[in-house]
């Protein structure tokens, strides 16, 4: 072994010292487990000029920014539109845009940057669980504010983030009553990736199930983005005799599933798949033809039928091409926009704590139709739609909850999910 | 009985795939002791060169029998490109290698992405190679079929090549001895470039394979490459019979464990194998012995 | 760099420089946000402090530091969730959960913490070491069979959402041994906490290399044989550096999660384990300060580049990894040197020929590939 040097070790020991004087001050945590108030940054959000700077914040590279990158076009588009209409509290928007990189940690920096650095009233973006997971201690230490546009397992509510896109109750429940009700199905195969949501989801599910007496036949996960099991998982769906598939598989998996389903001879009519991650712009991903008559549970589709939807497909398609779709995620962001500076408004204020308290019944008549935020969980009242895949690729609506459904993020008014392990901190 | 018979399939054309991206990975780890990373990055050449094939011809049948001589090409040019730029300054440094080849697959991504987007395209199987044959109640998709042909074929093909030709000589020859080889007349830089073509160029087919069974996209070659690294190695370096044993052991096994566990920890279990049968045979399955010390 | 006694007073007013830097006059000139980005950095720079001592100096060209780095920082994650939560509590992610698992419970302790996130990962290193150096496993084989094990440890990570919170991972940490990490003077302390303990490292490996263990290590590099017929172990003596360089990845790792907040599957697979490889290449393998620096500049780099434009930074990477390590093995900073060198020696590697370790690369194989195939019996290939 080596021997070692004294002035080395004189050094080492100085850098130690050095270290062990600096932790002597700084609060600490007290019994509650709550951080005392007192060493809390600023805000220093700047509403003197006559612009506003707020934060987008997706993946525009790495694995998720095929999805992302629809995110931000359509966040882009709507913050033109609010400018173009005179602004929020006739300031203009001054857009500063930050890549997630499809990394939870990259997340969480260029989030602590955008608020601290940049100092911007308000962030819209992420898209995985693991993104948000990973933005929410930041903008609650921070205490500014996230919206945040997708769809996700709820269980969640937290004050400095607004969850424009379905909660649990207003996708993945209406989707079960509607196979329960109208497709009649008495089984079910739950196909899904391996993560957070589909984990919940299946959670959920599989206690909706045995109150309403629907066997669950198979639960199967693929690693995300993975497709080598997936030949094991149709072998399964197929021996399995269920009556459905309730998939949530996400991303490139799905190509995969789907090419193998039709190939074993599986189709809508024999064993139809309900999805809740494929959405327009994955459908040619996967084939339009492997995908036909299948069904999706979203909250809009590029086919719904109001004036502001066609609007907002027109803007789109001719600031992006004829090509472009619109999906969910990208309507539930530009939606999450103009909620933001109903707020604002309703405030009179970019302060963080005004804007809190003025959100409650804030509404916008949406493409998707009208919603409404919750003050209370920050999640938005909105329109369950049931989809199915037509020829064109596109997804026509077949049926839609009555209303908008009031959000629920902790399925307090269920009584099958009150057995359910639920995150204390929220719910 | 249905669900084995069914697993065995499912692990013999998972088997077939790794095999067909591990058999030019050994022919190059091999010949050269190069690791190529960006070998991923030449799959998904093959896989898009069949997706743009398919765009000019439509038809999807006669668009795959183009593909797979043209993505042949495709992926050996690149091969070749990458071995006459960069690998051939390394070859006395195979760690380097890696590294080097580490970047360029890196930078194809990124090229892939900004030439056809992000979002996966999609390659329409020909009608041949949709649907299935069933056999004993077990449907046997034609698409895998496709697949466990197509890597046999290439087994076959090679392995007579290596037997019977004057240019499978050259490359045995400089297999086991590149100085003796090189003494004896066989001009072993050129022998390099022919296996690296070969070895590429195979690639290039699996990735038009591939598009039958997984989606198209830039970093489709990521999801590929640990694992066909694991049967190169498993199956003994630069050992076609190993490399053939170890995939189809590797993909049966991941579809049994997938069965009886769940998709997640069979991968794991898997990897935790191998890791685990290479401390006790750290040289495969098979190996060519040498006089050398290790 | 450093043939023993050559050149020591420099990398001593090095650290000295570093010290002031680190300590001095970083912590006023950078904004809170900065500074935070710069201890993020710290942390990946002592994963690179290791591998620079086990592939630089020592020829094991390690791709699965991930693993070790991941086992440190889910380690003290998941002593951070377990004090959030409060005695006997239970973390607020396991909502699909059964229980905790009863090995949570072993890092309930802060004591038990801190011993776990060194002697974990070492125990670890030391059993995969031995299996695998004993058994002469080396080079390319060596860095595919760690590059596996990050991969397997990742997916095992992906595949236990109710115990480490699959790939969302651990996040949500509101303290840090008691001390609240909203607090701006905390993460503060947090920072010194970085910079010293990675000041530490660099001081323990000069000391490693300078010592007879270090010339060791380096003759197995460059002569594993020669070593061995000398009547010494070489399989022990790179055991030993790769212990070194796991426990301060581990530690890495552990100062990360307090400082990012949060740890996940993403942060240990087998891309950020490459990822950490490219720092110590650019700096220079074999150099004492090289990995540091390097690792810094990269992450700094990365860190900007990206913040402005997006894809030009993944073109960058792989550019950089290409010309470093095909031209410059030496690393950026023997480009004078290399430079020099190859109009002396045309055609000779840059770099060795400025007196840098080779690579990885024994000089008594006569620079055949790695198996050096001598007299091979036949058998189909």
């Amino acid at each position: 072994m080596p021997k070692l040097r004294r002035r080395h070790v004189g050094a080492t020991l100085t850098a130690a010292a050095l270290v062990l004087g600096t932790t002597a001050c700084g609060s600490r945590v007290d019994d509650t487990g709550e951080a005392s108030a007192a060493g809390r940054a600023e805000s220093c959000v700047d509403t003197s000029g006559d612009s506003v700077r707020i934060g987008l914040l997706n993946s525009m590279s790495g694995t998720m920014s095929i999805s992302e990158t629809t995110v931000r076009r359509s966040l882009e588009l709507a913050v033109e539109e609010v400018n173009a209409d005179g602004g929020v509290l006739g300031k203009q928007l001054e857009v500063v845009t930050e890549d997630g990189a499809s990394e939870p940690t990259v997340f969480a920096e260029r989030a602590t940057k955008l608020i601290q650095s940049d100092c911007v009233a308000a962030v819209f973006g992420g898209w995985t669980s693991s993104s948000r997971k990973a933005m929410l201690p930041v903008f609650e230490s921070n205490d500014a504010l996230l919206f945040y546009p997708v769809q996700y397992e709820g269980l969640e509510a937290s004050q400095n983030i607004f969850y424009t896109g379905a909660t649990t109750n207003q996708q993945i429940i209406p989707a079960l009553d509607y196979l329960k009700d109208e497709l009649g199905v008495t089984s079910l195969h739950l196909v899904g990736s391996d993560y957070v949501f589909p984990r919940t989801a299946n959670a959920i599910i599989k206690a909706y199930a045995e109150e309403h007496g629907i066997e669950i036949v198979g639960e199967d996960y693929e690693p995300l983005g993975s497709t080598e099991g997936i030949q094991t998982i149709v072998n399964r769906v197929q021996g399995s005799g269920a009556d459905a598939v309730f998939n949530t598989l996400n991303g490139d998996s799905n190509v995969s599933f789907f090419a193998q389903y039709a190939n074993v001879g599986l189709d809508a009519e024999a064993m139809p798949v309900l999805s809740v991650s494929i959405a327009e712009e994955e459908v040619p991903g996967i084939g339009v033809e492997k995908l036909e008559g299948q069904y999706t549970a979203w909250n809009y589709y590029q086919t719904v039928d109001t004036p502001e939807n066609e609007e907002f497909v027109a803007a789109f398609k001719e600031a992006y091409g004829d090509d472009a779709v619109t999906s969910d995620p990208m309507e539930a962001a530009y939606t999450s926009v103009y909620l933001w500076k109903g707020m604002v408004e309703a405030a009179g204020s970019f302060d963080v704590a005004d804007v809190q308290a003025a959100a409650d019944g804030v509404g916008f008549d949406a493409p998707e139709g009208p919603v409404t935020v919750n003050g209370d969980n920050h999640h938005i009242a909105k329109t369950a739609l049931i989809g199915r895949v037509n020829a064109e690729g596109l997804i026509d609506t077949v049926w839609s909850s009555d209303g908008p459904i009031d959000p629920d993020p902790c399925l307090e008014g269920y009584d099958w999910a009150a057995g359910m392990d639920k995150d204390e901190t929220y719910c | 009985m249905d669900a084995v018979l069914g697993q065995l399939y499912a692990g013999l054309s998972l088997g077939s795939v790794l095999l067909l991206i591990a058999l030019g990975l050994t022919l190059t780890f091999g010949q050269m002791g190069v690791i190529n990373m960006a070998h991923g990055e030449f799959l998904m050449a093959g896989a898009y060169t069949a997706f743009v094939v398919q765009q000019v011809i439509g038809g999807a049948g006669s668009a795959m029998l183009i593909a797979l001589p043209l993505a042949f090409l495709v992926g050996g040019l690149l091969g070749v490109l990458l071995e006459t730029t960069l690998i051939s300054r390394l070859y006395h440094r195979p760690l380097d290698t890696l590294l080097v080849t580490w970047g360029v697959s890196l930078m194809l991504q990124q090229l892939a992405r900004d030439v056809f987007g992000a979002p996966a395209v999609e390659v329409r199987a020909p009608e041949w190679l949709r649907g299935n044959i069933e056999v004993l109640g077990v449907p046997f998709t034609t698409g895998r079929l496709f697949i466990v042909v197509l890597a046999v074929g290439a087994v076959a093909v090679l392995s007579a090549v290596l037997r019977f030709t004057s240019l499978g000589r050259r490359i045995r020859a400089v297999v086991q001895s590149r100085g003796l080889a090189e003494t004896s007349g066989i001009n072993s830089r050129r022998t390099d470039r022919v296996t690296f073509f070969v070895g590429s160029g195979l690639a290039g087919i699996a990735g038009v394979a591939l598009t039958l069974i997984a989606s198209t996209q830039p970093y489709m070659g990521q999801t590929y490459i640990v694992d066909a690294f694991l049967v190169v190695v498993a199956g003994g370096i630069g050992q076609v019979r190993g490399a053939v044993l170890a995939a189809f052991g590797l993909g049966v096994l991941q579809a049994l464990f997938a069965y009886s566990q769940s998709v997640s920890t069979a991968k794991v279990l898997l990897l935790v194998c191998v890791i685990a049968f290479l401390q006790l045979r750290p040289q495969g399955l098979f190996s060519v012995r040498t006089r050398s010390l290790v | 760099m450093t043939r023993r006694w050559a050149g020591s007073a420099s990398v001593l007013s090095g650290y000295l420089v570093a010290a002031v830097i680190l300590f001095g006059a970083a912590p006023v000139l950078l904004s809170d946000f900065r500074l935070r980005l710069l201890a993020q950095f710290l942390c990946v720079a002592m994963v690179a402090v290791g591998i620079g001592l086990a592939w630089g100096s020592g020829g094991m060209l390690t791709l699965g530091q991930g693993l070790f780095f991941g086992l440190g920082a889910y380690i003290m994650a998941i002593h951070l969730q377990l004090s959030d939560a409060g005695p006997a509590g239970r973390p607020a992610f396991m909502v699909t959960g059964s229980g905790l698992p009863w090995w949570w419970e072993l890092f309930r302790n802060p004591v038990t913490a801190v011993l776990g996130i060194i002697a974990v990962p070492a125990l670890l290193a030391l059993l995969l070491g031995l299996g695998v150096f004993r058994r002469r496993v080396k080079g390319a084989y060596f860095a595919i069979l760690s590059q596996a094990s990050a991969a397997a440890f990742a997916l095992l990570l992906i595949s236990q959402q109710n115990t480490v919170g699959g790939s969302n991972g651990l996040s949500n940490f509101r303290q840090f041994f008691g001390f609240a990490l909203s607090d701006p003077v905390n993460r503060r302390m947090l920072y010194f906490i970085a910079a010293g303990v990675l000041i530490a490292m660099v001081a323990a490996v000069h000391q490693l290399r300078r010592s007879r263990y270090g010339e060791l290590l380096t003759a197995v590099r460059d002569g594993e044989e020669r070593v061995r017929f000398l009547g010494y172990d070489p399989a022990l003596v790179k055991v030993l550096a790769y212990v070194v360089a796991a426990v301060f990845a581990a530690v890495g790792g552990a100062l990360f999660v307090p400082i990012v907040g949060i740890i996940s599957p993403s942060n240990v697979g087998v891309v950020p384990s490459i990822g950490f490889l490219i720092g110590v290449a650019v700096g220079g393998r074999a150099t004492l300060l090289g990995p540091v620096l390097g690792s810094l500049a990269v992450s700094y780099a990365g860190s900007t580049l990206s913040e402005n434009v997006e894809s030009l930074w993944i073109y960058l990477q792989g550019l950089l990894f290409v010309l470093v390590v095909a031209f410059l093995p030496g690393g950026i900073g023997s480009l004078g040197a290399a430079l020099r060198g190859r109009r002396r020696a045309v055609g000779d590697v840059p770099g060795r020929s400025a007196g840098h370790g080779p690579p990885g690369r024994p000089l008594v194989d006569g620079g055949g590939p790695e198996r050096a195939p001598a007299g091979a019996r036949s058998g189909g290939v």
